[in-house]
């Protein structure tokens, strides 16, 4: 546990559509067993005990409370019908102070920015306490600076809470950079896995993604840098 | 660190609708042909309840006891279910133009009631709330089967489409009915335009437990309705069973909706008017919208209700004319007043 693991390849590759399949969206075949448990047998909210998924641009309910939003995390561990108990706002406020949110609080979640309501969807998950957490392409919407933020912050959960977590990824150097394992895909299935500079190599990101690419490590870096083609 | 609660109505909000609620009833019972004052009321009422037969006036307590309370009660009731039914599908279907006819409701009962006028001759004044109802529930029913087999249960979108279907076959149906018997066809017409004039307290008393009880059941789902407004994907993963939720909340406010225009008839705008200004005003948690659009459905309806048996006194205005007169219009004016505020 503590792993990030990072699903990559090209587009219609079937990134988002295995991990919504591993979060029980999409209906599939095979098993999916975590410490010998067949998750894929669980009722819906035993399975949300399990894994905790952020979509890759979250619905953001308009005129909802960034608190409210948050506590919606809890629903797994409640009875449908039962009302929030003061252990559920203690783990909601622990979640927003993780994240740094305490001044969002009363905000509405629509008027929030991109990189404000991916901390704000991943607080929600993180309320919902579960050892796996999937996030589907979580810096796509964002610019590098809050790429930047939001990735140290995914790292520093998966390190300091011992949480597993999946995310799908396009852009190849943020694969590189922050994950410790990498799965690359093709066509719906897995052409290679491994530590990223196993799988980030110049052969494979040609034959898969056909592009004419360099990779080059600076200072234990990993970047892949597109190459013009030369005519 | 402040400590921030999940979102509840605030107790200044409950008082203010508690006593919205008794100024509005009471007015309504003072309003009419004959004009009584409150304190008249009181007494009535006393005189009723504790056996006080001191100082009684038997022309008001015919009035308050046979007319006007029992259809005053009839319009809370039924506004009131028309609200939280719509607020309640708003919220499942995350979608802003829903309202408690959408699977069909109104097209079932508006077929059953053709029928029976056309058909049923001397005893359709007892056959025509059954007929109704049952044809609202079985609409309901057909779209609901029809909707969860196209897609395991899952999409709204394809429930909302078997509605529009449903739909448009019975309102053909009724249409066909409708225009082989021309001679009702003003009769058709007033049921479907709605009206609440009741003939004492029998009607009220079927179907009062019909919505108290739906209306109990749908505020046991307000705050699984804030978890729907995420999207039914990430509401799943997040632990709801998506499909047996969703059906639970249709049960109920289609029950609650047939029980109300058995009687009624098809009365519009209640459902989709008085959650959206309740939207803007207090912010979009089904935890404070539920509950507040039921009392304010109520309000809403008693209210149009006074309009209905006074501007054109002695004639009645039919109900459903009404509410979308006068509802429409503070719609705007509240969406105008309210720009910055949200609809969805």
């Amino acid at each position: 546990m503590g792993e990030w693991v990072c699903i990559i390849g090209p587009n219609g590759a079937g990134k988002s559509s295995l991990l919504k399949a591993i979060a029980g969206i999409n209906s599939s075949t095979g098993d999916l067993d975590v410490d010998d448990v067949n998750l894929r047998e669980l009722s819906h909210r035993d399975r949300a005990c399990w894994l905790a998924y952020v979509a890759q641009e979250p619905i953001m309910p308009a005129g909802m409370k960034v608190f409210d939003y948050v506590l919606l995390g809890r629903t797994a561990h409640l009875k449908m019908l039962a009302s929030e108990s003061d252990l559920d706002i203690e783990v909601a406020h622990s979640a927003i102070n993780e994240l740094g949110l305490e001044a969002f609080l009363d905000r509405d979640v629509a008027s929030l920015s991109g990189g404000e309501r991916q901390r704000v969807a991943i607080a929600r998950a993180l309320t919902q306490a579960s050892p796996i957490v999937l996030l589907d392409e979580p810096t796509t919407a964002l610019d590098v600076g809050y790429q930047q933020e939001v990735l140290e912050l995914i790292d520093r959960l998966c390190k300091e809470n011992k949480i597993a977590v999946i995310t799908t990824m396009h852009d190849l150097t943020i694969a590189g950079l922050y994950p410790d394992e990498i799965i690359l895909l093709h066509k719906g299935s897995i052409h290679d896995k491994g530590k990223p500079e196993k799988v980030l190599t110049r052969e494979n990101i040609s034959t898969i993604y056909g592009a004419n690419i360099e990779i080059v490590i600076s200072n234990g870096t990993l970047a892949v840098i597109p190459v013009r083609l030369k005519s | 660190m402040r400590t921030a609660m999940a979102t509840a109505v605030p107790r200044w909000v409950w008082l203010a609708t508690v006593v919205a609620v008794l100024v509005t009833l009471v007015l309504a019972i003072c309003i009419g042909a004959v004009y009584i004052t409150p304190a008249d009321i009181w007494s009535t009422i006393a005189a009723q309840i504790f056996g006080d037969k001191h100082g009684e006036n038997n022309a008001y307590s015919t009035i308050i006891w046979q007319l006007r309370l029992p259809r005053v009660l009839l319009a809370f009731l039924v506004g009131s279910i028309l609200a939280s039914a719509g607020c309640a599908y708003q919220g499942v279907f995350r979608n802003p133009l829903a309202d408690p006819y959408l699977l069909g409701v109104s097209a079932g009962a508006g077929l059953g009631a053709t029928l029976v006028i056309a058909y049923a001759g001397t005893t359709r004044d007892i056959y025509l709330p059954v007929a109704a109802f049952g044809g609202a529930i079985a609409a309901v029913s057909i779209t609901y089967l029809l909707g969860r087999s196209a897609i395991s249960g899952r999409s709204s979108t394809a429930l909302i489409l078997a509605g529009v279907a449903v739909a448009s076959v019975l309102t053909a149906a009724q249409t066909l009915v409708q225009q082989q018997n021309t001679d009702v066809l003003r009769e058709v017409y007033t049921w479907i335009l709605g009206r609440l004039s009741t003939s004492g307290w029998s009607e009220l008393l079927i179907i009062a437990p019909y919505i108290l009880l739906c209306s109990v059941v749908l505020l046991q789902y307000r705050r699984v309705l804030d978890v729907f407004s995420v999207g039914d994907d990430e509401a799943q993963t997040m632990g709801l069973p998506v499909a047996q939720a969703r059906g639970a909340i249709i049960v109920a406010a289609s029950l609650g909706t047939a029980a109300a225009v058995s009687f009624t008839g098809l009365i519009g705008f209640v459902g989709i008017i008085v959650p959206h200004i309740l939207r803007l005003v207090v912010g979009s948690s089904y935890r404070i919208l539920l509950p507040l659009s039921m009392f304010y459905g109520g309000i809403f309806l008693v209210l149009a209700d006074i309009l209905a048996r006074t501007v054109l006194a002695p004639q009645e205005i039919p109900i459903g004319v009404v509410t979308a007169l006068l509802g429409a219009p503070f719609f705007l004016f509240v969406l105008g007043s309210r720009r910055s505020g949200s609809i969805t």
